[in-house]
């Protein structure tokens, strides 16, 4: 298990393996749909993301009488559909870590290993479980244009937990599960009464 | 009867308070998983979830889901009301944080407030005659991620799947389920629950599919060939080893739930609703003043 404090080191990354459970402490951003159009079609970022995580999460998030924010869910959303942004978001802005579930392209795992970015797993629909680990918002930007689920927010966490799923050196955990998952399919409709007509 | 009141409690038990059947099976899958796996880590996650979810009243997942009311009413109601009150409750609901800002105008992108737009949430209506008790009703919530829904599927057969024709009989069936537990992988936040529906036209098969999440766990199918399929399914998915959240493993699938509808001689549709892991479905039956939690 390794620590991974804010901000987080091109070397530290480098040195991450496929498989291996993390712990990220430090400020970490969110961002989905919304955020990743707009940086990959050259928007500004009010925030330097540089060295810095981007969180794929649209969490739910209550505002205090204080005017504070506690946040009261927030597991990962789907990667997949920041895959046409992904890399250049890495390419240009030095993220280091993305977080989310369900892994990423080939695009984004050659971006991770040219820039030096990993991409963690974390626990689908682990909502209550991640957002006790968020123990401050440190702010928000976007909010009224891109609304609260889509908005960046900026936690600052400790100990979440997530797994490395694409490494700097071409490990990818998801393309390994789901090849041995289409042989198997193979298998088991072929040896059924499912054959060829 | 205070319907608002009702509601707004049962989305509050639904959103954070997962069944006891889904609890149970994610137990038994974990127990079967080999310690220190990835697959027992993400399962560990998942109960360690599910028991803070429950313990503070907040949501299991940060999606909340589409909000679907199943209603069966007694004959002749005014649904009118019902489906205000569901309305309501869902606003309340949203204010209170039990359910996130979750709902997209979708030309313009806009956030909508509350929860509450035409049609949103859904509400099914069925009215049930003849009725001993003309004054019981009963209402499920089904909360369903747009994670999973993604991964839904509808089928039609014949059809060509992995280089293969398959025609319009139970394998040609089971080959289309399969392939789309295996299209979706981790993406539906497996280990899913996966309703089925042979037949219908393509709206009633995506209704019915979504309906069969409804059914407890250890539920099989009244019907002979619709229980053996089930079966069959569920131990040929969880045989590909897709595993927890795509990482490997053994569970693969916790449940599949499968019913037949009518279909035209020209059609032949296999529709497959995936549910993650977080299925949450509660039911409330109101007979008077009684009220009785369900689910």
């Amino acid at each position: 298990m390794s620590e991974l404090n804010y901000p987080f080191s091109e070397a530290v990354v480098r040195g991450l393996r496929v498989g291996e459970i993390v712990h990220v402490s430090g400020r970490i951003f969110t961002g989905r749909d919304r955020l990743h159009k707009y940086l990959a079609e050259g928007g500004a970022c009010p925030v330097s993301l540089s060295d810095g995580a981007i969180y794929h999460c649209g969490p739910v998030v209550v505002r205090e009488a204080d005017g504070g924010w506690r946040v009261v869910a927030a597991g990962p959303t789907t990667s997949q559909r920041e895959e046409p942004y992904m890399a250049d978001v890495i390419a240009d802005h030095g993220v280091r870590l993305i977080i989310g579930k369900g892994g990423m392209g080939p695009r984004t795992q050659q971006a991770c290993a040219a820039h030096g970015c990993v991409y963690l797993q974390a626990v689908g629909g682990a909502a209550a479980l991640l957002a006790q680990r968020v123990r401050r918002v440190a702010g928000v930007c976007f909010l009224d244009e891109f609304g609260p689920a889509e908005a960046l927010w900026q936690f600052d966490v400790e100990s979440f937990e997530a797994v490395v799923g694409i490494d700097t050196r071409g490990g990818n955990l998801y393309t390994e599960v789901e090849a041995r998952a289409w042989r198997r399919f193979s298998e088991v409709l072929g040896c059924g009464k499912g054959e060829t007509r | 009867m205070n319907w608002i009141d009702i509601l707004t409690r049962l989305i509050r038990r639904t959103t954070s308070d997962l069944p006891a059947d889904v609890e149970g099976a994610l137990r038994a899958a974990l127990a079967a998983e080999p310690a220190g796996s990835q697959a027992a880590v993400t399962l560990g996650a998942i109960a360690e979830n599910t028991r803070l979810a429950r313990e503070q009243g907040t949501p299991l997942c940060q999606d909340t889901g589409t909000l679907t009311f199943f209603w069966r009413v007694p004959r002749g109601t005014d649904t009118f009301e019902l489906e205000q009150a569901a309305r309501e409750a869902v606003r309340a609901a949203s204010a209170e944080g039990l359910l996130r800002a979750n709902t997209i105008e979708s030309l313009t992108g806009r956030s909508v407030d509350a929860n509450v737009a035409e049609g949103c949430p859904v509400c099914h209506f069925e009215q049930v005659s003849p009725v001993s008790d003309l004054r019981s009703f009963e209402v499920w919530l089904l909360q369903k991620g747009g994670g999973c829904e993604n991964m839904s599927a509808q089928y039609s057969l014949p059809c060509d799947i992995e280089g293969r024709r398959y025609g319009r009989d139970l394998d040609g069936v089971r080959a289309c389920v399969l392939h789309a537990v295996c299209r979706a992988q981790g993406l539906g936040c497996a280990p899913g629950i996966l309703g089925v529906c042979v037949g219908g036209d393509r709206a009633e098969g995506y209704l019915e599919a979504k309906r069969q999440l409804l059914r407890p766990l250890p539920d099989a199918s009244p019907e002979r060939e619709l229980a053996a399929l089930e079966r069959r399914l569920l131990a040929d998915a969880n045989a590909l080893g897709i595993g927890p959240m795509g990482l490997g493993g053994r569970a693969t699938l916790l449940g599949v739930k499968a019913a037949a509808r009518t279909r035209l001689p020209a059609s032949y549709f296999v529709t497959v609703a995936y549910m993650c892991w977080a299925c949450r479905r509660r039911g409330v039956r109101v007979s008077g003043e009684t009220v009785e939690w369900l689910g």
